[in-house]
């Protein structure tokens, strides 16, 4: 205690006392209980780090999880600009939305002609390396986004589209006519729309501003394509 | 006292000479900016016909003295690859233009290239043009399934894969080949030296960009046209090719030099063919789509008389 040593030292000569000088004269000893809880206000999803959550029951965790993708489908549907969906990513809700959207887009396995619509695993291959390679793209262009929350926002932004996939089969049941693909090719325009500016008020920000264009291009791009494989979506 | 002059700047006492002695020279330091219009006043100063050409030297010197002081990182490394996305949305498009047009004396990579070859634009124009490709082909199937219910039509997703091993085998295969012959035939050349491999891909690459805007003009479901479109892409695109590699290739032997630019031009013809008699012809239900080889084109001559008697009927 280098500095209580010095403050008798100072008290011999007629100074001022120092602030703390008393402290010299307590001891921490058993006689005086030092108690009170020290707790650093944790932000609430750091506890999910915290091995407590290997007790919880189950249906805790995926409500936890579905919650979180939920908001995050919020996000998507009324873009603006926020940072949760690039802060805590998770790639559960692209894989939802691959597979849902894989499984409505292919053909029966009753047709096993060539011609035909895509396959499950095509459709997740280019949904999938689409995304990969889109954000292979942003970061070499120099962008400061990570990879996972790239591939996050990419997934989650296929939502519309999900809906619009959605939507196109049903109008499907009813019946066939030029009527029928007007309401469906407008359905997949503006879920496109809605797509490419969902994912450009995330994306944009992460390029300097001479280098967006090369960066929101591969997006329009991979929507594009996406959009064409549920427009031409024939039943069987 | 001798400390002090030993702590003196020794670096400064030198500089203050040199300029003492020759008060017309002017110090120069990599990084400050004002240093080019200072150039160029001195310039001016010694007469005026100097001036432009000490400016680019002294810009081309400044900029060769930056290159060879950048460490090349390892090809493991990802700041490797990020050194050829390098690029600005303004120089794309600059680039995209100078293949669009194409001039004799206007070499592609000395002129829009400036010995920065990129690989964003021959990837993404590869990845658009097959797309592209796949899709206008089966919008034409569409179009002329409406015109003609017998037509069976189907989405046909296996073209996009067809379409996109194509179009990249093309684009970085043939340039592969071909820096691999201008490498081999290196020791005939005096003047020029031939073009680094990433240089020919993105000639190839972006003289592909003419046939996107062709292969949607394509739905037009009126043969003469079509290929009136066909040829004149073709024609530009081959030319901006030949322009560019001209340069490389002209102090080669006579036989060499042709035999490279027919073979380069002939590829490029075969690709456009291969392309249009590949997506672009609705099939009759009984025919399934076969595979391009040399011996099923035969059927295909067959097929463009229907279009033009489906259109007149309707």
């Amino acid at each position: 205690m280098a500095e209580a040593a010095e403050s008798p030292g100072d008290r011999g000569t007629a100074s001022p006392r120092p602030l703390f000088a008393g402290l010299s004269d307590v001891s921490i000893s058993q006689d005086i209980p030092v108690e009170g809880e020290i707790t650093i206000p944790m932000r609430s999803h750091i506890q999910e780090f915290d091995s407590s959550t290997l007790n919880e029951s189950v249906q805790n965790t995926i409500m936890r999880d579905l919650k979180a993708v939920g908001k995050k489908f919020m996000h998507v549907l009324y873009p603006r600009k926020s940072n949760t969906l690039l802060r805590d990513w998770d790639l559960w809700g692209p894989l939802i939305l691959c597979v849902t959207l894989a499984l409505m887009l292919q053909r029966g396995s009753a047709d096993s002609e060539k011609d035909g619509g895509p396959q499950f695993a095509e459709v997740f291959v280019i949904v999938w390396f689409g995304a990969v390679t889109i954000t292979l793209n942003t970061k070499l262009l120099g962008g400061n986004i990570s990879f996972f929350q790239s591939l996050c926002v990419l997934g989650y932004c296929i939502l519309p589209l999900t809906v619009a996939m959605l939507i196109c089969r049903l109008v499907l049941l009813a019946k066939p006519g030029p009527v029928n693909f007007v309401v469906r090719f407008f359905v997949v325009i503006v879920m496109f729309a809605w797509s490419i500016v969902a994912s450009t008020a995330f994306l944009a920000d992460s390029q300097p501003p001479n280098r967006k264009a090369l960066a929101v291009y591969p997006v329009f791009l991979f929507y594009f394509v996406i959009s064409w494989m549920i427009l031409t979506f024939t039943p069987q | 006292m001798a400390a002090a002059d030993e702590l003196t700047f020794h670096e400064f006492q030198e500089a203050t000479d040199l300029l003492a002695e020759t008060p017309d020279a002017v110090t120069t330091s990599k990084n400050d900016q004002p240093t080019p219009q200072g150039h160029v006043a001195v310039a001016m100063g010694l007469g005026g016909s100097y001036g432009a050409e000490e400016e680019v030297e002294e810009e081309s010197d400044k900029a060769a003295l930056l290159q060879g002081e950048k460490q090349q990182p390892g090809f493991w490394t990802f700041g490797y690859y990020q050194s050829f996305f390098d690029v600005d949305t303004s120089q794309v498009l600059d680039r995209i233009k100078g293949s669009l047009l194409p001039w004799p004396g206007h070499n592609f990579v000395r002129h829009h290239l400036r010995s920065r070859p990129d690989l964003y634009g021959p990837f993404w124009i590869c990845a658009t043009l097959a797309f592209v490709l796949a899709i206008t082909g089966n919008l034409t199937l569409l179009l002329a399934q409406r015109r003609d219910p017998s037509i069976h039509y189907s989405p046909q997703f296996h073209k996009v894969t067809v379409a996109g091993i194509t179009i990249y085998c093309y684009a970085w295969l043939v340039p592969l080949a071909l820096w691999g012959f201008l490498q081999w035939r290196k020791g005939v050349r005096e003047r020029m030296g031939p073009y680094t491999f990433l240089e020919t891909v993105c000639i190839y690459g972006y003289s592909l960009f003419i046939f996107i805007p062709t292969v949607v003009l394509w739905l037009i479901p009126v043969p003469w046209l079509q290929w009136l479109f066909g040829v004149l892409a073709l024609a530009l695109s081959a030319a901006g090719l030949v322009f560019a590699l001209w340069p490389v290739v002209r102090e080669d032997s006579r036989l060499a030099a042709a035999a490279l630019l027919s073979t380069v031009v002939l590829l490029h013809t075969l690709l456009a063919l291969g392309c249009k008699l590949y997506f672009f012809q609705p099939l009759p239900p009984e025919h399934m789509a076969p595979p391009p080889q040399a011996t099923s084109l035969h059927p295909h001559t067959l097929l463009p008389p229907t279009l033009p008697r489906s259109i007149t009927a309707s």
